[in-house]
């Protein structure tokens, strides 16, 4: 996969979005006018502290919410409600306890009347992506949280999406199991070539994972600026986190937010 | 004391302990029962009638003469057949209440109004309504086996993660699709709680309910003994509800550790 080098076919569009929520008879506006393109293939992440309207952003493209302005255009259409071309990773998993790991990755498949063949299938293929061959026997309740975010994964790639929505994924995770996931998320993404639209609050997650970081500011939620993340790949083999492009990449980012006060920045630095 | 938890991550030794006190414990029921009718605790007149031997007597008795299979059959078949109907009425019933909020407001009073009601307070309207016999006893037991059904089922449904509901949306379900692989499979483990109470406490009801004039059954036969002066055979009929009632629970606790999915 290229490092970067915009392609120029948008995948993703989103036109003038707004969001407002109604609070206590008020209308609260979460999210002004974003305006984001993201091309086929692509990694960006969205950064951003609480409330500056991240996940509300996914989740009017995954079609979970709807906006209140504006439009999303997918491939060329525009998008209305949820559907299996979105792939959604949340980030409590949403496994269903009562379905074995493999009978979760086929739930999908089964929505979509795939014949237990095929869905079986397709759903070890999916499994083995994530790193989890020989584990489609095991029950949830079993396996570890990072195995069940791969698990997660793997479901939403079953469906063969346009795009894979993750929301904030790897945030329950310990430090080490979240830089193990962050490395098999970027192998499925260099395997797969699926475009990825990845939450998060954490920086260096977005600088190690991204091909651009579009980074959102609070008050209302809105988009600050879209940086090009030019760090070589495959980053778990070429780049540390301490290595001086990672920090000054770090830094810039950290300067876009030095007009806020430190309890309104929650971010994972 | 070995406490809980010990003994059941322990080796085979403890296992086997465990084992040889639920015998015990049957054992000593055994020998309380033998003291009191020996204490003449069941009356002066009766309580040999009334001890275990003469009971274990009785049961053989009634094995040979056929009296078991033709009152047990009866009563099982009034019990599942009025389970059964509970089952097709209170699980669609449950699902539908506990998935949609204004229905759980709307029948919350009535509900929790009319399970308080024993079934046997509808004797008098079932008997005008279906006569007396088979059809009545089934009613009755229909009317209280639906509660705890209907009332394990809403729980179950209402309690479905809304996280599952969104997932499942993203993964292209319509409403069919979230009835049949997210809510109903949500729902089964407190559908199993409802029908293990609601097989205990149509169990029961039985007995009473077969005293209102049908010609067999255990309830029957409980009234049909005291005419005749055989409490021996009063107390095997006993037993044998005793029994029954323990293999049902025991099932259920089955179906329960077999089909009730863990977090």
């Amino acid at each position: 996969m290229e490092s970067n080098g915009r392609k120029q076919k948008a995948l993703l569009e989103l036109q003038n979005v707004s969001k407002v929520f109604k609070k206590d008879g008020d209308d609260v506006l979460v999210l002004r006018d974003v305006d984001l393109m993201v091309d086929e293939g692509e990694f960006i992440c969205v950064l951003g502290p609480t409330g500056c309207g991240k996940s509300v952003t996914l989740q009017i493209v995954a079609g979970l919410l709807e906006q209140t302005r504006g439009s999303v255009i997918l491939d060329g259409r525009e998008e209305h409600g949820p559907g299996p071309h979105k792939g959604m990773v949340f980030q409590e998993y949403a496994l269903l306890p009562w379905r074995s790991v493999v009978e979760n990755v086929e739930i999908g498949l089964e929505l979509k009347g795939i014949d237990r063949k095929e869905r079986r299938a397709i759903a070890l293929e999916q499994l083995a992506t994530v790193g989890l061959a020989g584990t489609e026997n095991q029950e949830v309740h079993e396996i570890s949280v990072g195995m069940r975010q791969r698990v997660a994964i793997a479901r939403a790639l079953a469906n063969k999406p346009k795009i894979l929505l993750m929301d904030e994924p790897f945030e329950a995770l310990d430090a080490l199991t979240k830089e193990e996931m962050q490395i098999q998320i970027l192998k499925v993404w260099e395997k797969t070539g699926t475009t990825i639209m990845f939450v998060t609050h954490d920086v260096d997650e977005a600088i190690f994972l991204s091909d651009r970081i579009c980074v959102m500011d609070i008050n209302p939620g809105r988009v600050k600026k879209i940086l090009d993340n030019h760090l070589p790949r495959p980053r778990h083999e070429c780049m540390s986190r301490t290595d001086k492009e990672f920090n000054d990449m770090r830094d810039e980012i950290i300067a876009l937010y030095s007009s806020l006060k430190d309890e309104e920045l929650d971010l994972i630095i | 004391m070995v406490n809980k938890q010990q003994s059941r991550n322990g080796s085979t030794q403890a296992f086997l302990a465990d084992r040889s006190f639920y015998v015990l414990g049957v054992f000593l029921f055994l020998v309380i029962w033998q003291a009191a009718s020996m204490l003449k605790l069941f009356g002066n007149d009766f309580s040999e009638a009334f001890s275990p031997l003469s009971a274990f007597l009785a049961l053989i008795e009634m094995a040979k003469n056929g009296d078991i299979v033709h009152h047990t059959i009866p009563s099982l078949r009034r019990v599942l057949v009025s389970l059964f109907m509970a089952i097709i009425f209170a699980l669609p019933v449950g699902v539908l209440v506990g998935y949609f909020r204004r229905l759980e407001q709307l029948t919350y009073v009535p509900f929790q109004f009319m399970r308080m009601i024993s079934p046997l307070a509808w004797m008098p309207i079932a008997i005008i309504m279906f006569g007396v016999g088979d059809v009545s006893v089934t009613f009755l037991l229909w009317l209280v086996a639906i509660w705890p059904l209907i009332l394990n089922t809403v729980h179950g449904a209402g309690r479905v993660s809304p996280l599952w509901l969104n997932m499942a949306k993203t993964m292209g379900a319509g409403d069919k699709g979230i009835l049949t692989k997210i809510i109903i499979p949500a729902a089964i483990p407190d559908m199993l709680t409802g029908l293990r109470l609601a097989v205990g406490v149509s169990w029961i009801i039985l007995v009473p309910a077969e005293m209102l004039g049908v010609p067999d059954g255990l309830g029957y036969f409980i009234l049909d003994t005291r005419d005749r002066f055989r409490y021996d055979q009063l107390m095997a009929t006993i037993f044998i509800i005793g029994l029954i009632g323990y293999l049902l629970d025991s099932a259920n606790r089955w179906l329960i550790s077999k089909f009730a999915w863990k977090i």
